[in-house]
């Protein structure tokens, strides 16, 4: 067995509220970590997982401290080490990248200024030495031609190559130990899927053992030997990924795990109702309680201890979890209503481009348009009453460009938007009638931005219903109260502000603030991606319920595949503003695909060790579209030649009804998919 | 979290909101002793008249610069006027008109900041050109300039200071547009259909209201400053209005053997600067702002 480096015993960090009575986000949480090994910590937001991996390398926020425990490194106590002995380790025994790793490199200096200073910090090498190095980091992290990667400035990169960056720099000391918090989180799905077999490497390959944060099980599938689930500041299980993910014995975990939607699996995920306790909830029982369904009165009362089982080799904090050894976690989600769709159009794109460039006034006054490549170019989408179709691709690929012209925000250069087969809707805002406001409504990601902070849900929910209906008084209170019960939520929300709710609440407040003006159809962009994984389920149940209550039509962005194939009818595939294919969406997912669905499609995360993601084209990040030609050629794979550099490809049907834009004969793709 | 309880306190009107901020501002030290010292300052200034012991203008030749005494408590000063009365009544002026300027200040600069943060692009880019280009001129030569043209009374010293003080309250009123301008829920009201007045109403204006208050208490305290250096060259507050820019410049001279002319104005005027600046810091942490990032000036 190898060393172990790095042992955290009985540890509890807390903070003095403003009563003064002492909170704990940990609770006497010991593990350890052995050489070489990768350890995924995952949990809800809130759980204390960033917390347990800053205590790693002996660094408590500001307001927290230490109550109780010891955090070794090898044998010293990192909690009690001065300044001094710590700057000693950090960079050089312990690294760490944090999330956003693009956002602290430091802008204005080139990224070999930057890796050079990390070198010069922790280790002794010569200057020339120092620049071979440099090289030898970048290739590590398999950046391009280093050289050039060098004397570039972080924003000349993309977000993955900032991502790579991060890692070079902190491998520059060599460390043992390195952390990770959410490395990946706001990545593309490529992108992430090709940093984490980046990591995977790194591991094998120096032997570092790391520790690895993140909410999302299917990136800690990909890269851990071991995960440590948290909730509410305890570790509720810890065992090998393989038992952990293939036989989840904690309830928690297990809800977890069915909460994700997956590709292989068509409908929504099953939801887990309630939230986390908040720290400081006084507990006599299990802090699962409330959300178990295991749960029995003795639950209530007494605090379950961790257990290790033998045979899984896992630690397990639960007195039921016999009944849950011996099941198959796999169940089937919920099945969705198949409705066939009927042939209604509610709303039609015709030809749709949309142009970010600035017009000059010249052009401007003769009504010419220049840009002769828009960032969304031909767009023909169908959509009918009562629909769900997504529109899926990686950022940047046009995807809330295509909704906010349909919300009217932004301006349509060429072709049509056409609501209800009448109306048009291809200008903008201010030439739209109040009907046509009101019939469309967006729902947006971040409900941290997207609600007030300065107004409460009744101010929130008020504004639709008094712009597009004129309630007020006594009516305008019954139907705010209406639209909570809708959205699950209770009548005394209505004085809440935003930051005084959670993720989840504040955007079922923002799904009912787009119920309240009664709309046809509903934009949704990226709405659960930031959400926990469980509250996403919610939120997706809970959009499916109002659908079927109310036949809104639905027109769905999102860059989570998984999630896409559990809500939506039809899908739509874009790359760089351009439809690449286009079907109804149990036949996206099933081969043949375009080229580029292939891509994405490879690069979805499992939450399951045993399914690798495949790397089939380079995350390379474009400009710009391609001025002629298909839009995919700088990344195909599967790239044919002049001809698809040349000639648009043509839209193909396949036999089960998708539209394939490409080159390739739809019957040879099959063969060289299959 | 007690989160019942919380919404409890939101529920508050206005009236009982100032009172938490005024709570809040008073739970620290410094902010206590700030908001202590600029109550006293406004309880002398209005009450001042009422309180003093002799008429400020008297003078008499027969009591040139006193000591202090048991009758004279801060000595007289060089016309023999008891520096007492004075002192205590020297914050009125410099008070009053600081106070309406800051809100003049307040008024011009958050609106134009809010104006150019809405609009941005070229109009945006030029109207703070106009603004830089206008105050790069050093104030106190511009503010002569306008004295020495229309006059030192209050009609023209309270706009003046107002438009001088006012470009750093632009700045911030832009910057927090700006950052509010994105946010998803303006792209909301505005999808929704709703007018640009409501949405500047009820969306912007909540959201950058702290930042500009508190710049605006900030600029408060350094427009005292300027305003009695202005008095102390004379082109302030004219005699014989007690003021302490003024009664400082006249006793300077005569320091060195009538200290007590002049360091009670001083004391006077330097309570009431540090009393402003720390209360407007006490109330930036009460409302959540840091001012080290907000204020890029
Ligand atoms: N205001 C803007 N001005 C100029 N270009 C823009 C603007 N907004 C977006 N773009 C560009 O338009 C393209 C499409 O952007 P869009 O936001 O629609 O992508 P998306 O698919 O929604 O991506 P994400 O998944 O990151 O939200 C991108 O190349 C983006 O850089
Ligand atoms: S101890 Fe009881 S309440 Fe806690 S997770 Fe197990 S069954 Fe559920
Ligand atoms: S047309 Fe050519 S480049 Fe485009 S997806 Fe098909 S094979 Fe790839
Ligand atoms: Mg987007």
């Amino acid at each position: 067995m190898s060393e172990i480096i790095q042992k955290v015993k009985n540890l509890s960090i807390g903070f003095r509220s403003k009563k003064g009575e002492e909170i704990l986000i940990l609770r006497n949480i010991s593990t350890s970590i052995k050489k070489g090994e990768t350890v995924g910590i995952v949990g809800e937001s809130g759980s204390g997982k960033s917390t347990l991996a800053l205590a790693m390398m002996g660094y408590v926020k500001q307001g927290l401290y230490t109550t109780e425990g010891e955090c070794l490194f090898y044998h010293s106590n990192l909690l009690k080490m001065s300044n001094r002995d710590l700057e000693k380790i950090r960079g050089r025994k312990i690294a760490m990248i944090p999330q956003n790793a693009g956002q602290s490199l430091t802008p204005n200096l080139k990224i070999g200024y930057q890796i050079d200073e990390a070198l010069k910090l922790h280790t002794n090498l010569s200057k020339i030495d120092r620049d071979n190095r440099i090289s030898e980091l970048l290739n590590k992290v398999r950046l391009p031609s280093p050289e050039t990667i060098a004397l570039r400035y972080p924003h000349e990169l993309s977000g993955g190559q900032q991502q790579r960056v991060a890692v070079a720099m902190a491998l520059a000391g060599n460390p043992e130990l390195l952390l990770l918090d959410e490395p990946t989180t706001g990545l593309d799905v490529t992108t992430q899927a090709h940093v984490l077999e980046l990591l995977n490497f790194i591991a094998k390959d120096t032997g570092t053992s790391m520790v690895y944060v993140s909410h999302d099980l299917g990136a800690i599938a990909q890269v851990s030997d071991r995960i440590i689930v948290m909730y509410s500041g305890e570790i509720v299980l810890e065992g090998p990924s393989r038992s952990i993910l293939k036989k989840p014995i904690h309830p928690y975990t297990y809800g977890l795990l069915k909460s994700i939607p997956k590709l292989s699996l068509a409908g929504l995920p099953e939801s887990m109702p309630g939230s986390q306790p908040q720290p400081g909830t006084v507990l006599k029982g299990c802090s699962f309680f409330d959300r178990c369904n295991l749960r029995e009165n003795k639950c209530k009362n007494n605090s379950p201890q961790l257990e290790y089982i033998n045979d899984l080799e896992t630690s397990v904090r639960c007195f039921n979890y016999k009944s849950l050894k011996d099941k198959n976690h796999i169940s089937s989600p919920i099945s969705k209503n198949e409705t066939s769709i009927k042939e209604n159009e509610i709303l039609n794109l015709t030809d749709l481009s949309i142009s970010y460039a600035k017009q000059k006034l010249i052009d401007q006054i003769l009504n010419k348009t220049v840009d002769t490549n828009p960032t969304v170019k031909d767009i023909n989408i169908n959509i009918n009453k009562g629909e769900t179709i997504a529109l899926v691709g990686e950022s940047g690929s046009g995807k809330s460009t295509i909704l906010k012209s349909i919300a009217g925000l932004l301006k349509t250069k060429d072709g049509k938007i056409r609501f209800e087969k009448d109306r048009d809707l291809s200008s903008d805002l201010k030439k739209r009638n109040p009907s046509d406001l009101r019939a469309i409504q967006l729902i947006f990601q971040n409900p941290d931005e997207s609600l007030n902070p300065n107004h409460n849900v009744e101010e929130i929910l008020s504004q639709p219903l008094k712009l597009y209906f004129g309630l007020s008084g006594e009516k305008l209170k019954k139907n705010i109260i209406e639209l909570l019960e809708k959205v699950r939520l209770g009548e005394f929300y209505m004085s809440r502000y935003p930051r005084q709710l959670s993720g989840g609440e504040k955007q079922r407040v923002a799904v009912a603030r787009a119920f309240a003006a009664k709309p046809d159809i509903i934009l949704c962009d990226e709405v659960t991606s930031a959400l926990d994984v469980s509250v996403q389920a919610a939120v997706l149940n809970l959009l499916q319920k109002l659908k079927d209550d109310f036949g809104t039509t639905y027109i769905f962005v999102s860059h989570d595949l998984a999630v896409v194939r559990a809500i939506s009818d039809r899908v739509a595939v874009l790359y760089q503003g351009r439809l690449c294919e286009i079907g109804p969406s149990k036949n996206v997912y099933q081969f043949p695909s375009h080229p580029y669905t292939e891509v994405l499609l490879g690069a979805v995360l499992e939450p399951d060790p045993d399914i690798k993601p495949k790397l089939v084209a380079e995350d390379i990040v474009e400009e710009k579209p391609p001025e002629q030609g298909c839009s995919f050629q700088g990344r195909c794979s599967r790239i044919l030649g002049d001809k698809c550099k040349k000639e648009t490809p043509p839209w193909q049907i396949t036999k089960s009804g998708n539209a394939i834009k490409c080159h390739i004969n739809i019957n040879d793709l099959e063969k060289l998919q299959s | 979290m007690d989160i019942d309880k919380i919404s409890e306190e939101d529920q508050k009107n206005i009236i009982s909101k100032v009172f938490e901020v005024l709570k809040t501002m008073a739970s620290k030290p410094s902010g206590f002793i700030g908001l202590c010292i600029l109550v006293f300052h406004i309880l002398l200034a209005s009450l001042s008249p009422y309180l003093a012991p002799y008429d400020y203008k008297a003078i008499d030749p027969s009591l040139m610069l006193q000591a202090p005494s048991s009758e004279y408590w801060f000595g007289t000063d060089s016309l023999g006027r008891d520096v007492f009365t004075r002192t205590i009544m020297g914050g009125r002026t410099a008070l009053t008109i600081t106070f309406f300027g800051s809100l003049i200040a307040l008024l011009w600069g958050g609106l134009l900041g809010i104006f150019c943060g809405l609009v941005g692009g070229k109009i945006d880019d030029v109207v703070m050109r106009v603004v830089d280009a206008f105050l790069s001129i050093p104030w106190i030569l511009a503010m002569l300039l306008i004295v020495s043209l229309l006059g030192t009374s209050t009609e023209v010293l309270i706009p003046a200071l107002g438009f001088f003080y006012g470009k750093g309250i632009v700045r911030v009123a832009r910057a927090a547009t700006h950052d509010v301008i994105a946010k998803d829920f303006i792209v909301s009201a505005r999808a929704r259909g709703h007018s640009n007045m409501s949405i500047i109403w009820n969306e912007i204006i909540p959201n950058v209201r702290d930042a500009i208050l508190v710049e605006g208490a900030m600029r408060w305290s350094w427009m005292l400053l300027g305003f009695s250096s202005l008095s102390f060259l004379g082109f302030g507050v004219s005699p014989p209005t007690p003021d302490w820019g003024l009664m400082i410049s006249n006793a300077r001279g005569l320091m060195s053997f009538a200290y007590w002319a002049v360091i009670a104005p001083v004391v006077g005027l330097s309570s009431l600067i540090i009393g402003i600046n720390l209360t407007a810091d006490a109330f930036a942490k009460a409302l959540g702002i840091d001012r080290s990032t907000k204020a890029p000036v």
